[in-house]
């Protein structure tokens, strides 16, 4: 039987623990902040490390609670040490610490980006043996080369500037929705025209994308938005909101799929695995889910639940890293905020 | 052995120490204002190795408690948050893992019983708040009968006395010549004993307490954080 690894999630505002065993969800439980943090129209680090201490121990005990297990049934704890918000990675990875220590079980200090990839395989099954994984989400938008999930995972590309869910954050303000934009956004999209106004592709033209292939920036078209807006503004006009939500979005997408295609077709892969918050996107799961199609593709993504910050993505990272033997992280290791997506247990 | 307390303090040093009664069976501690997530965890393994309380491979229902460490003691603070909260979560965590129950005890009354133990008269305990503040208590024959609060350095009452605690050697011009380097920082080993002194009060006043009740929410030795200051809502937070 497979070991059962206790997993920890605590980067950002989300407080999740998980049991994971081989490639089976046992239990989870995530508790969040983000209400909290509404008002103030973005995270509040302090605000957010508070929840985590308050939340860590309610979240353990539910998460074995609704996998009827105990303690003393973990057999190693896997924990997100980055990258992430200090204060926030810093309560998941001394819980964590403290139980492997308590217990005497392995730690593994893994990484938050990869585990939003590593998730996928408890939902849609064992991962082919090469893929590419594209990461989008509030905090990171990046295109990974997997070879091995929990020992081979290479940085394709990322964003020079915003990631893609913080851009709809911005131009959910714009367009004076509430905090956090990105569902209103797309929610507002639906009802629009997505190609009523030509907003700008970020690094696609053809010296951009010879220099960066693999990269993303939206802050050009969250800067093309916003003086669209304002011109509308100018000339008296009313802001069709529901054709600039649609028209930014198809953008964003357009952007997000066309790189990772290109990726496939470079490194010969056949396999696109899509996570992170910003997953939940409509309009990108649509064009994903099209696109590939046509270009002979499997693309997966996780249901929206498991794309979002939990403890399962943790665990399962987690869980990965002990089965391939991959050798357990010092009782000594510290946070990593920045920590290189190259890396997946630390 | 008898049954032991682990206990430890994240609000000015890394400290830890494994006590049976009076006895302080191992401790450490290390001054690492940034360290805390890194050294919490390998101080307390090391330290319960040199108390002689062996990590049980298979924790049994009993927990550890059987065979070493019955119940556990912690710094609430006041003092910066993300060191605070390393000492607290893990406090709590252990007492969750080996099924013991949890105590905290305000991290200031370490030095103000300490001081009482060794000294006549009033004692100010100060440390240090950052952002040019200090946490401080008043004490009396050890007890505390002012604070905690957080202030300038120099709103701090002037009462009589001697002033203990970091927070005092960093601001010489408001509180005079520096304590000893051993007035500093609380030493776990005092929070055991006021956790110990206080419990017996307790079952005292309420005809004896259910053992083995963690003592996680409220009272005189719940483990909420002192934080005494709200969150920055605009600027980076501090610590
Ligand atoms: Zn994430």
């Amino acid at each position: 039987m497979d070991p059962l690894v206790l997993g920890i999630e605590s980067t950002c505002d989300e407080t999740g623990v998980a049991l994971v065993r081989g490639l089976d969800l046992l239990g989870e439980a995530v508790a969040s902040s983000m209400e909290e943090h509404a008002r103030f129209g973005g995270i509040i680090p302090e605000v957010a490390s508070r929840a985590h201490l308050e939340e860590m121990i309610p979240t353990i005990e539910a998460a074995l609670g609704s996998a009827c297990m105990d303690l003393r049934d973990v057999d190693a704890i896997a924990v997100a040490s980055g990258p992430g918000l200090v204060g926030s990675l810093t309560v998941g990875v001394a819980a964590a610490k403290a139980l492997a220590l308590a217990l005497d079980r392995p730690l593994y200090g893994v990484n938050h980006v990869v585990g939003h990839v590593a998730v996928d395989e408890l939902v849609h099954g064992p991962f082919p043996e090469r893929f590419l994984a594209l990461v989008v989400s509030g905090g990171h938008s990046s295109l990974l080369m997997v070879d091995d999930i929990a020992t081979g995972v290479r940085e394709l590309g990322q964003t020079l500037d915003d990631a893609a869910g913080e851009a709809f954050d911005k131009v959910g303000r714009l367009l004076g929705l509430p905090y956090p934009g990105g569902p209103h956004v797309d929610r507002l999209a639906r009802g629009g025209d997505p190609t009523a106004i030509a907003f700008p592709r970020g690094l696609t033209a053809p010296k951009d994308f010879a220099k960066y292939p693999y990269d993303f920036s939206f802050s050009g078209l969250k800067t093309a938005v916003a003086r669209w807006i304002e011109a509308c503004v100018d000339d008296g006009r009313e802001v069709p909101a529901a054709d600039v939500a649609a028209s930014f979005a198809a953008a964003v997408a357009d952007v997000l799929v066309t790189k990772t295609l290109r990726a496939c077709d470079d490194h010969g892969v056949d396999t696109v695995v899509i996570g992170g918050g910003f997953s939940a996107n409509s309009q990108l799961r649509e064009l994903a889910a099209s696109r590939c199609e046509a270009a002979g593709i499997t693309v997966r993504i996780p249901p929206i639940r498991y794309c979002t910050d939990n403890g399962a993505m943790i665990a399962a990272l987690g869980s990965a890293a002990v089965r391939r033997g991959v050798p357990p992280s010092d009782l000594g290791i510290g946070v990593d905020s920045a920590m290189p997506l190259g890396v997946p247990v630390a | 052995m008898g049954v032991a307390t682990l206990a430890l303090d994240t609000s000015s040093a890394i400290s830890v120490a494994v006590v049976d009664g009076d006895v302080v069976l191992a401790r450490d501690s290390v001054f690492a204002p940034r360290g805390h997530a890194e050294l919490l965890a390998p101080m307390i393994r090391d330290v319960l190795a040199r108390a002689g309380v062996g990590l049980l491979g298979d924790v049994g229902g009993a927990g550890i408690g059987g065979a070493g460490i019955g119940s556990i003691v912690v710094g609430t603070g006041p003092a910066p948050f993300t060191g605070l909260r390393v000492g607290l979560v893990t406090a709590r965590t252990l007492a969750l893992a080996w099924g013991v129950p949890v105590r905290g005890v305000c991290s200031l009354d370490a030095l103000g019983a300490a001081h009482g133990a060794a000294h006549e008269g009033a004692v100010t305990v100060v440390a240090d708040a950052r952002r040019r503040e200090v946490y401080w208590a008043r004490y009396e024959g050890g007890e505390r009968v002012e604070g905690p609060a957080v202030s300038l350095p120099s709103d701090v009452p002037a009462g009589a006395g001697a002033v203990v605690g970091r927070g005092a050697a960093l601001y010489p011009e408001v509180f005079g010549e520096a304590p000893p380097e051993s007035a500093w920082h609380p030493d776990p080993a005092w929070l055991a004993r006021i956790a110990a002194r206080r419990l017996g009060r307790e079952r005292l006043a309420t005809g004896g307490l259910v053992m083995g009740e963690p003592a996680t929410g409220g009272g005189d030795l719940g483990v909420d954080p002192l934080y005494l200051r709200r969150p920055d809502v605009h600027g980076t937070p501090p610590s």
